[in-house]
């Protein structure tokens, strides 16, 4: 059990506490307040150098990381895999020696395959990594930001802030996951947020679609969504991973959307309340209908702003380590 | 060619053992015997305390040699052999081109007549392992070829398996499987279970073993032409072939050190010296793949020795090639597995060299092409292929020092009981007190 990331890399949230949960989900929220200032920029991480190592397809995930780390006032070294000699057929470890040479404190890594993050931690044990998704493994820091906006949603619905709510508002929480579990990086990393900090989890996927070992999760799979969808307080809605040739294990989109979506006649057996979910991009009329994306309780949006604090506490929290103090 | 003089140790017949000299004369065994009298000249070797046995053999060895001597070659592959007791190994024909024609057998002959060991070939069963058209299978087997394989893919077109068993009967040689459905196994890199659901890993499941197996083993009930299973892995694989044996079907099958001494649980940290395939299965599996090695269900052990280079097994896990040594560390895992000090020397043998030396005919009375005789009794008379394992030596595995050009072992630091102190090929001592003569 991991009882807090002070000083660690971050490559899952499989065993984190909920404690280490609740520190990252506290410690973003004293930097969303950095958000709103004019210069948004603290000096917490000056002189640092982060190295952000892309070496798969990405656009908000990659942003909100090199934004988060700016904010931080850390030096950002950018690697995206067009620009990299890894096209040239260097390898991962050659790739990551060579940075390191440029003296890191951390790297954020994207890769497309499991475990890359892990191992390139072996290959650098004095830099912090910092998974930002591998392969089908985990997105850690977006099941942390995906736990803190309903925090922050519920919280707010209490007129409290997040902090002064801890984990209470997890308690019994009821979540109902849908749509490609087994392809989902999102949703292993999703499901260990969760269930460490006190929700009830579902799931609701096609039988092609749910892991091989999903009654040994802490879960309860739903065959119908539509019985489930008066239950959950949270709906999180995964995308459909076409690019991974997650369309052969569907008849068709059409199919998919039918019994799978979140569609319109779907939402509106929503109790008004029930939040709506979704890590982008979002496949419309796939997923979701364009209109519910569009709803108030679609909270997708959040989601996204949420991520440059989330990651924000995250690169302070590892690289910062045991300094306790939030500049 | 100076003789050899093996002394006092217990010499490990088919059916019983006895403390005895070995005499060795120009690379035929002259004598056995109590207190044999040997020419003044001869090396004189202490063997009290060790096991004497035929030279082990490797059904199952990649030698990379044409296409990657990068990983490995002939010569550096029959090195680690030699080192691990092997006095004669099959060279798989997954090479680059794969052998599946007269001139690269010969090339691979050729290049092995100069080896430490001796060097056998397995042919193609298909052009360049296709799983399409026949190789000349007939061809191959004037040459002395006698196993056929498309190793490193199973046949999956089971027309073409049928067709391949009808033409290798009475050619009197046997085909050798690899049984992984290909769709089913598809892009997995590791057994498919929750471990591997965790680490967001493709599984490749048991079944997809296991589907071949069974569907193998019709194909020999329909053609009565022998086949050899490569490297099972699962408790249902070998529960097939111990029925179909049963039934009197042709059927040999084989087992790897890895999967009796790991299990999947090594794959947790993604570290693809443990990826391999058929992969590392449950902690079940490998129970069973044990076990298999005293009730009769597997006939041998066989390495499945896979070189590759530091830069391929550096990759991501589900990038890197499957694949891990083994010539030089399977006799002491075979021991550990039939339990050590508690081993039968008997079985020892019977497992890594009298029957593979027998599926593979590489006996005298398989009147050999092109090498000497394996796997046969420690009798006078008999080529002087010979082991001296001393069952408890103990010994640490470093992977830099390991014979092979490549050091992908997935045993680097594991401490092993049993070590072979002396190999003996067509009589001369090529492994003396443990090391490279």
């Amino acid at each position: 059990m991991i009882e807090s990331i002070r000083g660690q890399s971050l490559l899952s949230l499989n065993g984190v506490s909920r404690g280490a949960l609740v520190e990252v989900l506290d410690t973003a929220e004293s930097f969303v307040e950095v958000h709103q200032r004019t210069i948004k920029k603290v000096p917490a991480l000056k002189g640092r150098v982060v190295a952000s190592l892309f070496f798969e397809e990405s656009t908000r995930t990659r942003l909100s990381f090199e934004t988060a780390a700016k904010r931080l006032s850390a030096d950002v070294l950018s690697l995206a895999v067009a620009s990299s000699s890894v096209k040239k057929g260097e390898s991962l470890r050659d790739t990551i020696a060579t940075i390191d040479a440029l003296g890191l404190d951390a790297v954020v890594l994207r890769h497309r395959s499991s475990g890359a993050a892990e191992q390139v931690s072996r290959y650098v044990p004095h830099v912090r990594v910092i998974n930002a998704g591998d392969g089908l493994h985990q997105h850690p820091t977006q099941g942390l930001l995906d736990a803190f906006t309903v925090r922050q949603v519920l919280a707010e619905r209490r007129g409290l802030s997040g902090a002064e709510t801890g984990a209470t508002l997890f308690d019994g929480l009821r979540v109902l996951i849908v749509g490609d579990i087994v392809h989902s990086r999102v949703a292993r990393s999703d499901v260990d947020a969760y269930v460490a900090l006190g929700a009830q989890v579902r799931v609701a996927a096609p039988g092609t679609l749910l892991p091989v070992d999903i009654e040994t999760w802490p879960v309860e799979v739903v065959g119908d969504f539509d019985e489930a969808l008066e239950w959950a307080d949270v709906i999180g809605l995964l995308r459909l991973q076409n690019e991974r040739g997650t369309g052969l294990f569907v008849p068709s989109l059409r199919e998919f959307t039918a019994t799978f979506g979140l569609t319109a006649a779907r939402a509106r057996r929503l109790r008004p309340e029930t939040l709506i979910m979704h890590p982008g991009p979002i496949n419309r009329g796939v997923e979701l209908d364009s209109i519910v994306a569009d709803l108030p309780a679609a909270i997708i949006e959040r989601q996204v702003s949420n991520g440059v604090p989330i990651r924000m506490a995250v690169l302070y929290l590892t690289v910062a380590g045991a300094n306790r103090e939030v500049a | 060619m100076a003789s050899v003089v093996v002394r006092n140790g217990t010499v490990v017949g088919p059916r019983s053992v006895a403390v005895a000299d070995v005499l060795v004369v120009d690379g035929v065994i002259a004598a056995v015997g109590e207190h044999l009298e040997a020419p003044r000249d001869s090396r004189e070797i202490d063997a009290t305390g060790c096991w004497v046995g035929p030279g082990l053999v490797d059904l199952h060895t990649h030698l990379r040699e044409p296409g990657r001597e990068s990983a490995e070659t002939i010569e550096s592959g029959s090195r680690a052999a030699a080192v691990g007791g092997f006095t004669a190994v099959i060279a798989m024909p997954n090479t680059e081109p794969a052998i599946d024609n007269v001139a690269l057998a010969t090339y691979v002959l050729d290049q092995g007549s100069r080896a430490l060991v001796d060097v056998a070939v397995a042919g193609a069963i298909t052009h360049g392992r296709l799983g399409e058209r026949l190789a000349p299978m007939g061809e191959l087997a004037a040459l002395g070829v006698r196993l056929f394989t498309d190793d490193g893919t199973g046949v999956q077109d089971a027309a073409v398996m049928r067709r391949a068993l009808c033409y290798a009967r009475p050619l009197g040689v046997r085909l050798a499987q690899h049984c992984e459905d290909g769709h089913l196994a598809g892009e997995g890199s590791m057994n498919e279970g929750a471990l591997s659901s965790r680490l967001g890993l493709i599984g490749r499941p048991a079944a997809a073993e296991e589907i071949m197996v069974a569907r193998d083993i019709e194909l020999v009930r329909l053609t009565d032409s022998p086949l050899h299973f490569l490297h099972l892995s699962t408790a249902r694989s070998l529960a097939m072939v111990g029925a179909a044996r049963d039934e009197g079907l042709p059927i040999t099958a084989e087992v790897a050190p890895h999967h009796f001494t790991l299990d999947e649980s090594a794959c947790a940290n993604y570290d693809a010296h443990f990826k391999v395939n058929p992969p590392l299965r449950s902690s079940t599996d490998a129970a069973a793949v044990r076990a298999s090695l005293t009730n009769g269900l597997a006939d041998a052990v066989a390495t499945d020795h896979a070189p590759h280079t530091a830069e391929l097994k550096d990759l991501p896990f589900d990038e890197a090639p499957a694949g891990m040594l083994g010539l030089e560390h399977a006799a002491s895992l075979t021991l550990e597995a039939l339990g050590a000090s508690q081993a039968d020397p008997i079985r020892f043998f019977a497992l890594l060299s009298r029957n593979p030396a027998r599926i593979a005919q590489l006996r005298r009375e398989d009147a050999p092409v092109r090498h000497s005789a394996h796997g046969g009794s420690v009798v006078a008379g008999e080529d002087a292929n010979l082991v001296v394992f001393d069952p408890a030596e103990r010994w640490a595995v470093r992977a830099e020092r390991l014979q092979s050009l490549a050091a992908n072992t997935p045993y680097h630091g594991r401490e092993l009981v049993g070590r072979v102190r002396w190999t003996i090929v067509r009589g001369s001592l090529v492994v003396a007190d443990g090391a490279l003569a």
